[in-house]
């Protein structure tokens, strides 16, 4: 029963933020109740993990063994149901929701200083949104929470963001809302267009995600249906050539949007590729899978490339996450045990490092009022403490041995090695660009002659313990990723299973 | 034919409606008083929708040879009669502040839902034709209603104009039908003309026709014209009224004809219907992009909307009446409320409404309720999970699908796709910090007034039915046979 109340409690806090505001403008009061849901998400999520059991024994066969679940009737005439389900790694994905929505809170306590009740009802309701795309298994309730957590993440962007280069806000929400609601349609059409394939096979009506997994698909429909999904899900990622959204909404956003949008609204995706991609078409996507990892090289080369060449702080963090996928989704379609458990790692660890630098360029921001690193250099010294976090977290981001990112990427290198070793190769040359543009972050902004000699405010207790955390938690998963995989490995052993069903791919 | 006491049931909200319309019009000759008009109507128009429960009773049954009382005229009407409330709701909050004679309103809103209660429930042409022509002739009047500003003159003018030319075509096409078949009632004819012989081209003209004259009325690409400037003229009620009323009752009647009457299964009809309904979803759609006036830009919406339920009509199969029945039930009560909001806003001024985008700026942070309705509706129109307008969206794409009608799939996420652009630009208006233009409001109390109620309530129906449709799709399902 402790399933519904993940959903609710952010859905609830957010409505309490508004009203709070309505009754009583300009107190600090809604922060204090979206900090309270937060923890509260959180704190159930840790319950969860500590009291399940996760696993490998835990897989029998083909049934799928969920920790939890919850069923309502809900559209009979449909076969469609409120069904909620959490395995491990659904688990991972909330406990690092719970933990970047508390971040989130947090850094923007200064920032967001106008309608505080309706920013944190946004920010609750996408929150929650992301919840419900990580617990819901009937495929219309999984594009119910897809599409619903565009809302609010479009207001956050829109009503809180930041212009950048002369353009506003409000056409970056809307290019995101659009890219990711057309390409939700296809899902959708995917969606029914298995539905109904089941229907004339069996002459049920169903959208159970374990139903339909037994649905034999082939031949060119399944192609047409697993692209529709792909195809949704690559735009989330982003892969490449659908990633015209991502800098632009990244960049104007304001700084617990960007948090969210890289550390989870990125990582639903992800997970939808894994949980319903691969096992619902997995012929397909093993004949897909040579494409999908050009595609994840593409996407690794070009966004180097891209960050190496922006001026603007955030852009540059923004296109590094769409090299950083690049790894991710060709860890998902080598479709190796270890290369799948390195892609749980390196989602946990990009979030937290990319929540980290965001947080960073939303302080540099709130202190020096722009965002463009030509404009800055020479900070090291003049901002205490930051810039040490700034080097802490660039050198995550690149990868350096300690930090889980260097975990994830060196898991999925190595567990694909066996698979596609070519695509290894020139994969591992993206780390190169990794560390050209990282670098050339810490270069630009912190090092060089300093523009004036004045000291910048310090970093007070509030931002000093954010990032604090995050840099605990990513070198703890550095140190010891046991823990994280030790929940995943159930889940992504099943995942392993359905996919490698068909002996003609290697591996 | 002998009428019977469950006859006159069957006919009970017709002889309410016909009733109340006379009562409001004798009331009117012998004094005006626009409070007493208005509860008049809402009175008599509530007892024509409780006495649906009477008339259930007794469906299916047929009354005489023009009518025919069945489950899914029994739907259509409450649908119309409750578009027909709301829009006398919201013209009472908005005649309030018009300084001219206020009652005449109503009665031609009575007729014309008599018109349209008529048109659902019609089985023959020659019903279909005064029905047709009792839900728009009184339409023209109350487009011109405020026939002192100039837009709305001329908003009439334009939509007698080319409504007449489109009741030419439906009589034409009627005309031609009869040549051939030598019966006006549907059954009849789809039985004469499969028996085969004849001049199929004849038919063809005269179906095409038909389907010509319904495009004029559901404002179809590339029969669309009137629509942006009659929604923009036509006073804020009037148009919900038009936008919801007279496209359901056409819409009903045309799936009756295409589901009824074999004679539309042909394949060149299917060809062009779907060609139409393509043109609609993308055309449509693409005008609204460039629109800074709210209710232009609902009229071209609406286009698209037509559109993308026009996939059911080629679809025409055992889904395609739910889909119907659900789609425009979600579509009445989004449009509805969202033309309350426009006329809640514009009420307590005198002259044009305030429709030009740039009012709303700031709405949200000035009036947060009346904001939020709209922003509901805007989502709901554009079709996004927790409105109605997405179960909506749901049926017409699981139709699509399950009939295979690819290209209209692909159009109908096109058409969204581009639609989302401006529902994005008008909402986003609401939340932007207010400019130093001078401001419009709702009135104050506007949320304790008749008007502003209704429109609560239809934004709760929409979020209830958007997150728990089960309840309208059994009672659509019990409304379609078989």
């Amino acid at each position: 029963m402790m399933l519904p109340w993940l959903l609710l409690i952010p859905f609830i806090g957010g409505l309490l933020c508004w009203q709070f505001e309505l009754i009583r403008p300009n107190t600090a009061m809604p922060r204090w109740i979206a900090l309270l849901s937060m923890v509260a998400l959180l704190v159930m999520a840790l319950v969860m993990w500590v009291s399940g059991d996760y696993s490998l024994s835990q897989v029998v066969g083909n049934t799928p063994e969920w920790q939890s679940e919850f069923r309502l009737p809900w559209i009979d005439a449909f076969g469609i149901t409120f069904h909620l389900a959490l395995d491990g790694l659904s688990l991972i994905m909330i406990t690092l929701t719970g933990i970047l929505g508390i971040l989130a809170v947090v850094c923007s306590w200064k920032e967001i200083d106008r309608r505080i009740g309706f920013f944190h009802l946004n920010l609750m309701w996408v929150i929650g949104g992301v919840v419900g795309v990580f617990l819901a298994i009937d495929l219309f309730l999984f594009f119910f929470f897809w599409e619903m957590m565009l809302v609010p993440m479009y207001f956050l962007i829109a009503l809180w963001g930041h212009e950048s280069e002369g353009k506003s806000p409000v056409s970056a929400a809307i290019k995101f809302f659009i890219y990711t609601q057309a390409s939700g349609l296809l899902m959708l059409v995917s969606i029914l267009g298995l539905v109904f394939m089941h229907y004339t096979q069996t002459g049920v009506f169903s959208f159970d995600y374990a139903i339909l997994r037994e649905t034999p698909v082939t031949g060119v429909m399944s192609w047409i249906l697993m692209l529709g999904f792909f195809i949704a899900f690559a735009v989330k990622l982003p892969v490449v050539p659908l990633h015209g959204w991502l800098p632009d909404a990244h960049a104007q956003a304001p700084t617990a949007g960007s948090v969210d949008l890289a550390g989870i609204l990125l990582k639903t995706a992800a997970y939808g590729l894994l949980r319903f991609a691969l096992p619902l078409f997995p012929e397909a996507s093993q004949a897909f899978a040579p494409i999908a990892m050009t595609l994840g090289l593409v996407g690794i080369f070009y966004g180097g490339v891209l960050a190496f060449s922006q001026t603007d702080i955030k852009r540059l963090i923004a296109c590094s996450s769409i090299s950083h996928m690049g790894f991710v989704l060709i860890g998902i379609y080598s479709g190796t045990l270890l290369a799948l458990q390195g892609v749980i790692l390196q989602m946990v660890a990009h979030a937290f490092s990319a929540a980290g630098l965001f947080m960073i360029s939303g302080q540099l921001y709130e202190r020096l009022h722009t965002r463009d690193m030509r404009q800055m250099g020479g900070l090291f010294g003049r901002l205490g403490a930051l810039p040490g976090f700034a080097l802490a977290f660039v050198m995550a981001s690149l990868g350096m041995p300690g930090t889980g990112n260097f975990i994830g990427e060196f898991l999925i290198l190595f567990g694909a090695f066996d698979v596609v070793p070519w695509v290894v190769v020139v994969a591992s040359g993206g780390l190169v660009l990794s560390a050209v543009y990282s670098l050339i972050l810490m270069h630009r902004v912190y090092w060089g002659p300093p523009r004036e000699k004045t000291t910048i405010a310090r970093l007070d207790g509030r931002e000093y313990a954010m990032l604090l955390g995050t840099l605990v938690l990513t070198i703890a998963l550095g140190l010891y990723p046991q823990v994280v995989l030790d929940i995943s490995q159930g889940a992504m052993h099943e995942v392993r299973h359905w996919f490698a069903v068909s002996p003609s791919f290697a591996g | 034919m002998n009428l019977t006491l469950s006859h006159l049931i069957a006919l009970l909200p017709l002889l309410i409606v016909c009733a109340t319309v006379i009562v409001v019009m004798l009331g009117i000759a012998w004094r005006r008083h626009h409070v007493v008009t208005a509860t008049l109507t809402t009175i008599g128009l509530n007892a024509a929708l409780f006495s649906l429960l009477a008339v259930l009773t007794v469906t299916p049954i047929r009354v005489s040879p023009l009518l025919l009382i069945d489950n899914h005229a029994v739907l259509y009407m409450a649908l119309i009669m409750i578009a027909g409330l709301a829009s006398t709701t919201l013209a009472h909050a908005y005649l309030e502040g018009f300084d001219d004679q206020k009652e005449e309103f109503y009665m031609l809103l009575g007729c014309s839902v008599l018109g349209g209660l008529t048109m659902v429930a019609s089985d023959h042409l020659l019903s279909l034709f005064f029905g047709l022509e009792l839900l728009s002739v009184p339409l023209y009047g109350m487009a011109a209603y405020a026939f002192r500003t100039r837009l709305s003159l001329e908003s009439g003018i334009k939509y007698m104009v080319l409504s007449a030319a489109a009741s030419a075509f439906l009589l034409f096409g009627m005309a031609l039908l009869y040549a051939e078949s030598g019966s006006l009632a549907f059954a009849d004819l789809g039985a004469r003309l499969t028996e085969g012989g004849g001049h199929a081209s004849w038919l063809l003209m005269g179906i095409g026709m038909m389907v010509i004259a319904m495009a004029f009325k559901l404002s179809l690409v590339p029969f669309h014209l009137w629509t942006a400037d009659v929604y923009e003229g036509a006073p804020a009620p009037v148009t919900a009224f038009l936008a919801t009323v007279s496209k359901v009752a056409v819409f009903a009647l045309l799936m009756r004809l295409f589901m009824s009457a074999p004679v539309t299964d042909m394949a060149s009809l299917h060809t062009t219907v779907a060609v139409i309904a393509f043109l609609s979803m993308v055309v449509g759609n693409l005008m609204a992009l460039r629109q800074d006036n709210i209710k232009r830009l609902m009229g071209y919406s609406s286009i698209g909307h037509m559109g993308y339920l026009l996939t059911v009509v080629v679809a025409s199969d055992d889904m395609a009446l739910l889909t119907t029945g659900i789609y425009l039930i979600t579509y009445v009560a989004t449009t509805l409320a969202a033309f309350g909001v426009i006329a809640l806003v514009s009420s307590p001024w005198q002259g044009s409404d305030v429709s030009s985008l740039k009012f709303y700026r700031g709405l949200f942070w000035r009036r947060p309720y009346l904001a939020a309705v709209m922003t509901v509706m805007m989502l709901s129109l554009a079709g996004i999970p927790m409105t109605a307008g997405f179960i909506g969206k749901f049926y017409v794409l699981a139709t699509g699908v399950e009939s295979q009608l690819w290209w209209l799939v692909a159009g109908v996420i096109i058409g969204s796709a581009i639609s989302l652009y401006y529902y994005l630009r008008v909402m986003v208006m609401l939340y932007l910090q207010p400019t130093e233009t001078e401001e419009y409001d709702a009135s104050s109390d506007w949320g304790q007034r008749a008007g502003g109620i209704m429109v609560i309530l239809l934004a709760l129906a929409v979020l209830i039915l958007g997150v728990y449709p089960q309840p309208m799709i059994m009672l659509v399902s019990g409304a379609t046979p078989g």
